[in-house]
């Protein structure tokens, strides 16, 4: 009887067995071509902090995921590498009407998609009635598109996107429905990239669905097709690895290397070993902590141009107190800012004069820091009858942003010196993703830490976000006399056609916003960096951490 | 039997109900949520407001409930957010699944090739040099906390010495055929040994790191059981008759001293995954800790609300399993 099971059971184990392996082929370099190209194989690997969304851009709203989204698309137009200034791209050059609501683009005519479809003005023309045509989940999801462009195809009221017309066969001529400093520049956003007609048509691209408390993505958003330098392979959700290959038919220099390797490493420890052990070539942001380690190590830390912004934020609807321009003031010259930039920010970092970086078109010159002066501030507080104030003063925890590495420290410096004028600190936190910024929003903060990475070379990207919507502000500047006055004239300069006018409308603000209103305090500019191997050649740097990796190539394999 | 299944099944619903309700009640109540993690910077009321009503987070918190409820019978879990952002997040918990059985597996086979002949040895040399340094061992076992074993294996061996990778669960470039999911086994069935020893090497500082706990437990029961078997009458009586030590030792003492050791080895499955939280997300090895670590960073609900409950359901069917076997060993459990 125990021989018979025994042998059952064998028997069944075995036919199982065979059942498992019958379906199990190997089925390496099939799907695509993989692993690039024979003979001449390099490999650039990435670490990257977390999954990306998807691959189709415009409905893509973080870094991780444009940073991949880049090597595969291109805009219209584009950045400099190593700078935020836009450059032709896919359009060769552009021209408008006087009133700035008419733009004719010259394209290029020797462009594919990576299937094989032509690129040309009724490509762009598909391109900009896809993105405006979207249903109600894909208004919310296509974030960027209703940043810039106010609204989609059911609300052309709100909209800034007009027409598309294909005027020739490689002009594409877009009407807007109103001038704005920030159009035709906007077409360099990663999320504004040119896809193929017919492989979002294929896949329907446009068919996004809210789904529970996300969105579930077409089968498009998983095949994206562009015009870039490297082309998409595969993504390996189970061990979160995501591959491009160089595009042979690029029309550009091609890509250094032949292939480009993203692996999802979400811890930062984690990555900086990964980088020290050699299995990957590179990674974002490094800790500024870390950055002379690093370098110890052999490893190359690239530095970017800052562009952005820290302030400390301040609520005159939640303390009336602050209402006073004099306790602003005070706030601002009780902080002794060089002592911070130089201690508790990464070098390169610089104090702020106003809430843009100097490389944006509109940045005054003439403005000057608030000096380091406690005797000044312990008086304005006097005058103001606010001496011994309490301050609700919150910062985030749980997170490290570019301008701020370590918000914490960053609160401490400043309490210190706020308390030194006798102003009475009441510390909040939360965690980002835990209601710091649902609390910064809803005004349950008196002062409060943060910042933004600009989008583009635009003034209005940096004061437009904060100031220009009265309503909507985290600075409550609708209670202020001058809030209505200062949204209007930030509205009014954006829609400036002439650049050195608009330039000079926004100096004209931002000494206005320093001297007169003060509405946040602007404390730094601080460069983020991207850290390579030693043996990686190429990186070119960029201040809107849009790095492209196509010149980039990894020395000996 | 058969009712005695039925009813378990039917506790374990109701313990999956309960936990569900509660679970959700705590996800809501978390401040913050996947708005705030989506749109960081940019999250203006007007955005903020439109993301909420397209995501269904303005309802009221039992209509939220009720709606997840409903979506979940459809086999619709609602997507993720954070984690594997877009995919369902059922499907996140298929495609991390995988990588935390295998991790499981192998820890918790390590632990039970050392801890029972340890234990076993440790209880016939008791009170020699021996006995105490396993004790010894199997107490650093439990009282070191995972991450801390994790952290200095990582340090180590993989850093510093470059011995074994410092994380993930394969090399991207191998361009491995997934037929299961499980990465050895998928190697040995393609005959891709190269992705099979490739996975093996990404698994065994993770596994070292998760087998701490169960092998200490298991050492440690091991030890204590066979120590009361050997002062048992029938081992005596064993001896009495003239039995070989080998029929006593084999026959007689490890059998019946395994009975309590194959109950814990039961539990500590269930107990894993904890350790795996810590575990992967030190190594980051993309299985169900891992997504759960990150699924709360970045406030998570979907993926958070399956992959919790689906761990839960595990812990109670390797429960329910563990008291069938016993029900199938020893019939006084049935009526009880």
């Amino acid at each position: 009887m125990r021989a018979i099971r025994k042998v059952a059971s064998a028997a069944v184990a075995g036919v199982l067995a065979l059942t498992v392996a019958s379906c199990a082929e190997s089925e390496r370099g099939e799907g695509g071509e993989g692993g690039g190209r024979e003979g001449d194989e390099s490999t650039f690997t990435f670490g990257a902090a977390g999954a990306p969304e998807m691959f189709d851009p415009l409905y893509a709203t973080d870094g991780e995921t444009f940073r991949v989204t880049r090597q595969m698309f291109d805009g219209l137009l584009g950045i400099e590498a190593g700078s935020a200034e836009v450059v032709p791209e896919l359009a060769t050059e552009w021209t408008s009407n006087e009133e700035g609501t008419e733009w004719a683009f010259t394209l290029r005519d020797d462009v594919t998609f990576h299937d094989g479809e032509p690129f040309n003005a009724e490509a762009v023309c598909a391109n900009f009635e896809r993105m405006f045509d979207q249903n109600e989940a894909g208004q919310v999801a296509a974030e960027y598109w209703g940043y810039v462009m106010g609204g989609f195809a059911n609300d052309p009221e709100s909209s800034l996107y007009e027409s598309c017309e294909a005027t020739d066969e490689f002009v594409a001529t877009v009407n807007i429905t109103r001038a704005t400093s920030g159009f035709p520049t906007m077409l360099s956003l990663s999320s504004l990239a040119m896809q193929s007609p017919k492989a979002m048509t294929d896949g329907d691209a446009n068919g996004i669905e809210a789904q529970g408390e996300g969105f579930s993505f077409p089968d498009y958003a998983q095949n994206p097709v562009g015009t870039g330098p490297f082309k998409f392979v595969e993504y390996d959700q189970a061990t979160g690895a995501i591959e491009l290959e160089a595009n042979d038919d690029f029309w550009g220099e091609a890509p250094a290397s032949s292939s480009l390797v993203f692996r999802v490493i979400p811890d930062e420890s984690t990555r900086r070993q990964e980088l020290e052990a050699g299995s990957i070539d590179g990674y974002d942001l490094p800790n500024p902590a870390d950055w002379a380690g690093l370098e110890d190590g052999g490893n190359q830390v690239e530095v970017r141009d800052p562009f952005n912004i820290f302030y400390l934020g301040l609520n005159p609807e939640t303390n009336p107190q602050l209402k006073d321009l004099k306790v602003r003031q005070a706030l601002y010259h009780a902080l002794d800012r060089d002592q911070l930039v130089s201690t508790q920010l990464p070098e390169g970092a610089q104090v702020a004069t106003q809430f843009m970086p100097s490389t944006v078109g509109g940045y005054n010159s003439e403005l000057q820091p608030y000096a380091y002066d406690p005797e000044k501030a312990r008086q304005l507080l006097a005058e103001a009858g606010a001496e011994g104030m309490t301050l609700t003063f919150a910062y985030p925890t749980e997170v490290s942003r570019p301008y701020m590495p370590d918000p914490q420290k960053l609160y401490e410096a400043m309490r210190t010196n706020l308390e030194d004028v006798g102003i009475k600190v009441d510390v909040k936190t939360a965690s980002w993703n835990g209601g710091y910024l649902d609390n910064v929003t809803a005004g349950k903060y008196d002062a409060y830490l943060l910042g933004w990475t600009g989008d583009y070379d635009a003034a209005f990207n940096f004061v437009g976000t904060f100031f220009g919507n009265l309503k909507e502000n985290d600075f409550g500047t609708e209670v202020m006399p001058w809030g209505e006055a200062l949204a209007d004239d930030l509205q009014a300069a954006d829609a400036v056609v002439d650049e050195d006018e608009r330039a000079a409308a926004f100096e004209d603000i931002n000494r206005q916003i320093m001297e007169e209103y003060l509405p946040g305090l602007p404390i730094s500019h601080s460069p983020p960096a991207l850290v390579v191997g030693a043996d990686v050649e190429g990186v070119i740097p960029s201040p809107l951490t849009a790095e492209e990796f196509a010149s980039v190539s990894v020395g000996g394999r | 039997m058969v009712r005695f299944i039925v009813r378990r099944l039917f506790q374990m619903a109701v313990v999956l109900v309960v936990l569900s309700i509660l679970l959700f009640a705590w996800l809501k109540a978390l401040p913050g949520g996947p708005v705030s993690a989506i749109l960081g910077e940019r999250a203006t009321p007007a955005r903020r407001a439109a993301l909420e009503a397209a995501l269904g987070l303005d309802q009221p918190v039992h209509v939220q409930y009720f709606r997840f409820v409903e979506r979940a019978l459809h086999g619709n879990f609602g997507a993720s957010t954070g984690v594997l952002p877009g995919e369902d997040a059922f499907q996140v918990f298929l495609i991390r699944l995988p990588a935390t059985i295998e991790l499981s597996f192998f820890a918790i086979l390590l632990a039970v090739a050392l801890g029972i002949p340890l234990g076993y040895f440790a209880a016939r040399r008791h009170g020699s040099p021996v006995d105490s340094g396993a004790v010894i061992l199997s107490l650093i076992g439990v009282a070191v906390p995972v991450f801390f074993t994790a952290f200095l294996l990582k340090y180590y061996v993989a850093v510093q010495w470059n011995l074994l990778p410092v994380s993930g669960r394969q090399d991207a470039s191998l361009d491995a055929t997934r037929v299961t999911g499980l990465f050895v086994l998928d190697g040995i069935l393609t005959q891709e040994y190269d992705a099979a020893w490739d996975a093996v090497l990404h698994l065994i500082l993770p596994t070292l790191a998760l087998a701490t706990i169960p092998f200490a437990i298991i050492f440690r029961i091991t030890r204590a059981s066979v120590l009361d078997t050997l002062d048992a009458d029938f081992v005596r009586t064993a001896e009495a008759k003239g039995l070989s030590t080998r029929v006593i030792r084999g026959r007689h003492v490890l059998r019946n001293a395994m009975l309590p050791v194959v109950t814990t080895i039961g539990l500590s499955l269930g107990g894993l995954l904890a350790g795996a939280i810590l575990t992967e997300t030190v190594f980051s090895f993309p299985g169900i800790g891992d997504a759960i670590a990150q699924g709360y960073r970045k406030r998570d609900y979907a993926v958070l609300q399956v992959l919790i409950l689906a761990s839960a359901a595990i812990y109670v069917v390797i429960n329910l399993l563990v008291d069938i076997a016993y029900a199938i060993i020893d019939p006084r459990i049935r009526t009880r």
